[in-house]
């Protein structure tokens, strides 16, 4: 598939490469392949790599988005990989134009894949993992059987998400302090008796019974795990009743979903830091008269807004703009925030010229949240028309809800927190002394998916081989326990 | 590569078609694939397929961004159009696209249906290539390499030119032969479908619901045992007419019935237009079991045993009445001694549509 570029595409890969080098971006050597749209569904069903693991959810993806794509409903501009050497996919029936606009996209990409601090910890020979993975997969399907190791891809696929996203930057498992310290040790209390009485005042046999039960009633004491576990996939390939091969996978899949998280973790940043630079590029240095016209077309199309919903690539790539035009004028600080007269702060620039190099810093240290925490600004919000949603359940409908700066500010926040998914965490291992699994959902005001949590409860049931629980909040109904004990579901309310 | 997606998209639409087989009975029981229906395929929403995880439900909410004030209604979110619901059972919902051929193979492979022989002789022709004969021009790719030889050898020993010293064989362009087809014609039988309806009064709109399930079923298995398919409608009361697909399904009389008069129809169109000998012949009849007295049961009964019969491969009569009608015009059918070409069922709602339609097609016939 290391099929060369034609020579104009070639030349202008490197030309391209050239200015974004003058614009101070920095990246490891690009690959670009040239495909088909068949071909380039296929690589985009399997997430951009070209070898992967086999399973049914890569087919359901390419009929997709094969279908998708015969309708005209969508095409895929641009595709690359966070690797070294980094590869992209360039649509062979895309004209020039769009070409150069997707190579100049693709190296902001690559140069925020390469410095965001977020994936400072992603492995860059990801596509030779990926490929061992395939390999090690297909070892255990000759050996176990198709059928078994689909089934335990579906069950570690649908609990992918339980991961501990931060967990590759710290370590956490924080110890309690030995409870043996803080109070006096239990011992078996004798009864005082004369010496010649002891041996039937203390029978020794009642005594070292005796003891046998404390040992045990302390052990019972001892959580498990120690402090709640946010790495439930981490969690399960140590302690569920696994074969070593059945580990093994969950573990693959759990590597796989460490290596996606930081794309989820950084949407917005990712997507408008390129569109940025791909904008920056163009207009500045590759584009002719004559190509504008179709540069703006397809430069809008990528950052247009549907139906109301909000696009990352046009909200990362304003709130850049932003950001650049803030530090270049110097309104930040103290004495532009405190400034309340309205046209100076409208006319307010300093000329600092700052700019550039402030958005060069939030490429290398922000996510999305830290991001949109920090840059997103009333002036922001009301110049793009921000708005909050919700579901209506009288209606039936969503409805705009609020322009509220703060609302708007909490849901986005809230939407980008733990990368869009819910925070669960297994509280304890050995619930009810009797093995079963116990997770709990950190409710933050937003009700996890019935439907979706029960079946992922039957996944995690099929794991663990015990009775699985999952504490969560339901609105109107409270803090709600969901068990599933292998035949049954079962809600209760927990007050 | 390609292989790859090809076999995960193989297995994928494998297990598409294990939930089909495993919701059969309730597809045809609810009118969920009509209206989903294009040339040669139906559209099939196939209940939890993907993925399951911990997600967040419908009170997330979101921010967007343009026009409107607070309480508009989102564009493009139209009642009921969100993306999933809150905790109703099956609501992430898949559509796939499965041909028709497939449903009916599936709906073989769920009901046990035989394999239907074909009587009559052809009337569509189909045309198959054969390669079989040999000329002197013709495409390089289908040059006959061994005949080319011999005619050239033939010409150079014709000739006197051959050497056996030295044998060396040059042939012409007029030595060249070519694999050439002849196109033969292969008979294919056919097939015409009669679907009549008891229009009258009585018949309600979830009787002709049954009606309508049921007949897209038995087109499916017919259409897919036949190449070339004709289906004729007939809807009567007191009188018969025959109608369009359309009429047919919204047609409403409010007189009295008289059976007979469709089976008469049906006679006629079959001696003007069908020829036994030539065609495949089905019959369906649906109706509430009302009819204008005994005598026409018995017109009905004699029409059936001298014409209908002896023509059509199968008649098949679903009786669709919830209740309250008398059996006599069943008991009337039911007792022609046809077994193998004459079915009656009762097809008093919905569930009992699976069972009607494993009798109707299950003889092969």
């Amino acid at each position: 598939m290391t099929g060369g570029l034609p020579s104009e595409l070639a030349r202008w890969a490197d030309k391209i490469r050239g200015y974004a080098e003058e614009f101070g971006l920095d990246f490891p050597e690009v690959r670009f392949h040239l495909l088909d749209w068949k071909g380039i569904n296929e690589v985009a069903s399997y997430g951009g790599f070209p070898t992967r693991y086999p399973h049914w959810s890569y087919g359901m993806e390419y009929e997709r988005m094969s279908k998708s794509y015969a309708y005209g409903l969508h095409r895929i501009y641009e595709m690359v990989i966070n690797t070294d050497p980094c590869h992209a996919y360039l649509l062979a029936s895309n004209n020039l134009i769009d070409q150069k606009l997707v190579m100049a996209h693709v190296y902001g990409h690559a140069d925020f894949f390469k410095n965001n601090l977020w994936y400072a910890h992603t492995n860059r020979r990801m596509l030779d993992e990926m490929a061992n993975h395939a390999t090690r997969i297909y070892r255990y399907i000759e050996r176990y059987g198709y059928e078994a190791v689909e089934n335990l891809i579906d069950v570690g696929l649908s609990i992918d998400n339980l991961i501990d996203i931060h967990s590759p930057g710290i370590r956490r498992q924080p110890r309690p302090p030995d409870p043996a310290l803080e109070a006096e040790p239990k011992t078996v209390k004798r009864i005082p008796s004369k010496e010649y009485m002891d041996s039937f005042v203390n029978p020794p046999d009642f005594l070292a019974a005796q003891k046998k039960r404390l040992e045990d009633e302390t052990k019972q004491a001892r959580r498990f795990p120690v402090a709640s576990e946010r790495d439930v996939m981490l969690f399960l390939v140590n302690h569920a009743p696994l074969e070593t091969w059945e580990a093994d996978v969950l573990d693959m899949l759990r590597e796989e979903a460490y290596y996606f998280a930081p794309q989820g973790q950084t949407k917005i940043m990712n997507e408008g830091w390129a569109s940025f630079w791909h904008s920056t590029i163009m207009t500045r240095r590759v584009l002719s008269d004559a190509e504008i016209i179709d540069y703006a077309d397809h430069h809008s199309g990528t950052v247009a807004m549907h139906s109301g919903q909000l696009n990352p690539y046009k909200l990362g790539l304003e709130l850049l703009r932003d950001v650049e035009e803030r530090w270049d004028k110097g309104r930040f600080g103290r004495e532009y925030d405190e400034c309340d007269d309205r046209t100076r702060k409208a006319t307010w620039d300093l000329k600092l010229g700052l700019g550039r190099e402030k958005i060069f810093e939030v490429r290398r240290i922000y996510n999305d949240i830290g991001f949109v925490d920090q840059f997103l600004t009333e002036d922001f919000c009301e110049r793009y028309k921000l708005f909050t949603y919700r579901w209506n359940p009288r209606t039936e409908r969503y409805e705009i809800a609020s322009r509220d700066f703060a609302a708007i500010k909490r849901q986005l926040l809230q939407s980008l927190t733990n990368f869009g998914q819910p925070i669960i965490a297994v509280e304890d291992g050995n619930y009810s002394n009797r093995g079963e699994l116990y997770l709990r959902h950190q409710h933050e005001g937003v009700d996890l998916k019935l439907d979706y949590a029960r079946d992922t409860l039957a996944n995690l049931y099929a794991v663990w081989r015990r009775p699985v629980h999952l504490e969560t909040a339901l609105e109107g109904k409270g803090r709600t326990l969901l068990t599933f004990d292998g035949q049954a579901h079962i809600q209760k309310r927990l007050d | 590569m390609v292989e790859r997606i090809e076999r995960d998209a193989g297995r994928f639409r494998q297990i598409v078609r294990g939930h089909v087989k495993e919701n059969l009975r309730k597809y045809m029981s609810t009118g969920e694939l009509i209206g989903r229906q294009g040339k040669d395929w139906v559209s099939i929403p196939v209940p939890q397929i993907d993925i399951p995880r911990f997600r967040f439900g419908r009170n997330q909410g979101g921010v967007g961004q343009g026009e409107g004030q607070p309480g508009d209604p989102l564009s493009g979110s139209e009642a009921g159009a969100g993306p999933g619901a809150g905790d109703q059972p099956g609501q992430h919902i898949l559509e796939v696209e499965v041909s028709l051929d497939q449903l009916a193979e599936i709906l073989a492979e769920e009901l046990e249906l035989p394999r239907i022989q074909p009587k009559g002789k052809a009337q569509v022709i189909s045309e198959v290539n054969r390669y079989t004969s040999i000329r002197k021009v013709g495409p390089e790719s289908l040059r006959h390499f061994k005949r080319t030889y011999r005619e050239a050898l033939k010409r150079q020993m014709l000739t006197g030119i051959y050497d056996p010293v030295s044998p060396r064989v040059v042939p012409f362009r007029e030595d060249r032969r070519y694999r050439s087809w002849q196109t033969k014609l292969i008979p294919e039988s056919n097939a015409v479908i009669f679907y009549m309806m008891d229009v009258s009064g009585s018949m309600g709109d979830t009787q002709k619901e049954i009606v309508r399930l049921t007949a897209f079923w038995i087109d499916t298995w017919l259409r897919s045992q036949y190449k070339k398919i004709e289906v004729r409608y007939i809807i009567h009361d007191a009188a018969a007419r025959e109608v369009d697909q359309k009429t047919f399904y919204h047609t409403r009389e409010s007189g009295g019935t008289i059976i007979s008069s469709a089976y008469e129809l049906c006679r006629a169109i079959i001696a003007q237009r069908y020829p036994a000998d030539q065609w495949n012949i089905y019959g369906f009849h649906f109706s509430d079991g009302d009819n204008w007295g005994s005598d026409d049961n018995q017109k009905c009964a004699a029409l059936l045993r001298e014409h209908l019969l002896p023509a059509s491969n199968l008649f098949c009569y679903g009786q669709v009445a919830a209740y309250r009608s008398s059996n006599q015009f069943l008991s009337t059918l039911r007792a022609i001694p046809e077994p193998e070409k004459l079915l009656t069922a009762e097809i008093p709602n919905k569930d009992s549509i699976y069972d009607a339609i494993k009798l109707f097609l299950g003889k092969g016939k």
